[in-house]
């Protein structure tokens, strides 16, 4: 389904940016269900370093909205004990570049217990954590780090690029009896779109989205990236018929979109915010390969962050962050 | 009602045929690794009976435990089914984890038993994780982390007491001191004189205890319980042990010599309870020789159930990696299931 025929379906939807999405998906969430709760730095009275979850405090208490001490092992293992033992934990990672300090709660306990366990228990945690490079805050608050995350057996993955995705994917993450981690790129949190207010909207995992329709070209892109390109794509509109796919779920991942808008379009440029080498770009190209090989007309592009970490100085952030004029020299380099 | 206390002649008989039970389980454990009928690696539990049976024998039987990598004791104290456990070290369909798990990721989520953990200090952060849910769940059990002295160094273990400490939560951890993390002495991988030390850290209770002894540490963990329950917050229980066997099964031990072993066997924790309740007049010699007679025919019964039970199907390598399975794993699963029907029954 395309964007648009998903927005037009539901009955009322409000203009919002993507932090507000977020909030009004994790309270409707908070409302729904007893056995969800918030855990994680400053989630509380502060409302979120980036103000993600301001006002949930004073609605839910603190026993639903938890601040934790600095201490990620501490609280992301403390979740994942806790989903097996029959709660609903939201745990916010407030960079994704603090993940490794909690890695081992999530490689070896979280995502494996319910493998190595033969089954015998249920892991309903969600982890929500910022990513991306923009805003100067150099290399450890700056990366993007999902494509670990969707590379790791028994984890799932998504990754927004519009708010009624944000929305759509924090409720279904939340609502999964598997681990979901929510990548939310920092740079969009002021952007805006129609989001729909039926608390039932879901977005289910391993739905990627056509946000834009095309025939000459398709470019699958990810969070800050699907907004760029869509921008990038209006500014072509005379010379190229772009369309847009917004991934949203990194693992799964919705492999028949993608590979249907290849063969219409012959054309693919693959845009993720991640290091270039051995990711979700790599990925994506592979599938399409699978799927779709005879009908692609010219090499596939893909942009990304050139294997650097993000450096602190705007100009040389500028230089490394993939952006949407990245999106359109590839558009022109293979149409 | 805890499945058994040590303040009943019942409860201790109890006791003494858990610890019974661990010993016959782990040597014989040992002997089928040693044949090679038993893949991958053991660790063993032997001599460390009293701190799993005692530390057991202080919680109801809905508590929750997180285990080790040495977690058979564990599970045994906590009433799991040798014959389940067996047939899941031998690899088969019908051991507790489905022969996915193995010795060091026995688990059995619906008896409290959260598992044995390969990763050396993982399981205090999953027991406070439990204790979370306990807390917010008003219910009225706890969560005990069980550890090995070489987990006290490491920081999630930290955390994890931190954590439960300020939230005040319903959690125990049991330090199993055996004198050796792997196959380095205690006194060389940390700086307190007693593990329990570190207790001070987060201003809660810490205490060292015979773990030899089993009617010592279940009243220390006994207290722990209470105290947890009562809303204070955890406790650290230091129980003092030693591991007979290698850090794993093939381990030469070149850390360590024979008087050091025989001279801890002195104080061998099934020897001294169960002198105990013969002085006490609870146990006949006699009726310790049929206990023992009785274990040894439960294990032998529970090797050949876990000899006779089925190999798992190939195919079930694809299940229960998510509550629903992903299109990336459902190719491959298919394709195995189509496989698996060349194999027949013959899958012993």
């Amino acid at each position: 389904m395309t964007a648009q025929a998903e927005i037009e379906r539901a009955e009322e939807t409000e203009a919002m940016t993507v932090r507000e999405a977020i909030r009004m998906g994790l309270r409707e969430e908070l409302e729904r269900d007893e056995d969800v709760y918030l855990m994680g730095e400053d989630v509380g009275k502060f409302g979120g370093v980036l103000e993600v979850t301001s006002g949930l405090w004073e609605e839910f208490g603190d026993e639903r909205v938890r601040d934790t001490p600095i201490s990620e092992a501490g609280f992301i293992g403390a979740a994942t004990g806790a989903a097996a033992t029959g709660t609903r934990p939201v745990a916010e990672l407030m960079f994704s570049d603090f993940m490794g300090v909690s890695m081992e709660q999530i490689m070896n306990q979280m995502a494996k217990m319910r493998y190595m366990f033969g089954g015998k228990t249920e892991m309903p945690v969600t982890v929500r954590t910022t990513e991306g490079g923009g805003m100067g805050a150099a290399s450890q608050h700056s990366g993007t780090v999902h494509a670990w995350i969707a590379h790791f057996p028994g984890l799932k993955a998504v990754a927004p690029g519009t708010a009624a995705a944000a929305k759509g994917l924090t409720k279904a993450a939340v609502r999964s009896d598997d681990p979901v981690f929510v990548f939310e790129n920092k740079m969009i949190y002021e952007q805006q779109g129609e989001v729909p207010t039926d608390e039932e909207f879901t977005v289910p995992l391993g739905e990627a989205a056509v946000e834009r329709e095309g025939e000459d070209v398709t470019v699958v892109a990810t969070q800050r990236l699907v907004g760029e390109s869509l921008q990038t794509a209006d500014s072509l509109a005379d010379d190229v018929s772009v369309e847009v796919i917004d991934v949203r779920s990194l693992y799964p991942l919705d492999t028949e979109t993608i590979a249907d808008s290849v063969r219409k379009t012959g054309r693919l440029v693959v845009a993720d915010e991640s290091p270039l080498s051995y990711g979700v770009h790599a990925e994506i190209v592979s599938r399409v390969q699978e799927e779709a090989f005879f009908s692609l007309d010219a090499p596939i592009q893909r942009i990304g962050t050139p294997d650097t970490h993000m450096p602190f100085s705007p100009p040389l952030e500028q230089e490394v962050l993939p952006d949407g004029d990245d999106v359109r020299e590839a558009i022109e380099l293979i149409t | 009602m805890a499945d058994y206390t040590l303040e009943t002649e019942e409860g201790r008989r109890e006791a003494l045929r858990r610890m019974l039970t661990i010993r016959e389980f782990d040597s014989t454990a040992g002997d089928y690794f040693a044949d090679g009928e038993i893949p991958g690696f053991v660790h063993l539990y032997i001599g460390e009976e009293a701190v799993g049976v005692g530390a057991c024998a202080a919680l109801e039987p809905d508590d929750y435990i997180a285990s080790t990598h040495r977690g058979h004791g564990h599970c045994i104290a906590k009433g799991l089914d040798p014959k389940l456990m067996m047939a899941e070290l031998f690899g088969k369909q019908d051991g507790y984890c489905n022969g996915k798990g193995g010795s060091m990721h026995i688990a059995d989520v619906d008896s409290g038993m959260l598992g044995a953990n390969g990763i050396v200090g993982a399981g205090p952060p999953l027991a406070t994780g439990a204790a979370l849910s306990i807390d917010y769940d008003d219910r009225e059990q706890v969560a005990v982390g069980f550890l090995g002295d070489g987990a006290v160094a490491q920081g999630q273990v930290h955390e994890a007491i931190n954590l439960a400490a300020t939230w005040d939560l319903p959690a125990v951890f049991v330090v199993e001191n055996n004198r050796y993390g792997e196959g380095t002495p205690v006194e060389e991988q940390h700086n307190v004189d007693d593990l329990s030390d570190t207790a001070g850290a987060y201003d809660i209770p810490g205490v060292t205890v015979d773990g030899m002894d089993v009617t010592a540490v279940a009243e220390a963990v006994e207290e722990a319980r209470k105290r947890a329950r009562d809303g204070d917050g955890p406790t650290i229980v230091e129980a003092e042990t030693y591991r007979y066997r290698g850090h794993y099964e093939g381990d030469e031990q070149p850390y360590r010599d024979e008087d050091e072993i025989e001279k801890w066997k002195e104080q061998d924790p099934i020897d001294r309870f169960s002198e105990l309740l013969v002085d006490r007049g609870e146990l006949t010699e006699e009726e310790l020789k049929e206990l023992r007679d009785e274990i040894e025919a439960e294990i032998e019964e529970a090797v050949e159930y876990a000899q006779d039970a089925p190999l798992p199907d190939p195919s079930e390598a694809y299940e229960d990696m998510f509550a629903e399975m992903p299109p990336e794993i459902e190719r491959f699963a298919s394709q195995a299931r189509a496989d698996g029907g060349s194999l027949g029954g013959d899958r012993r």
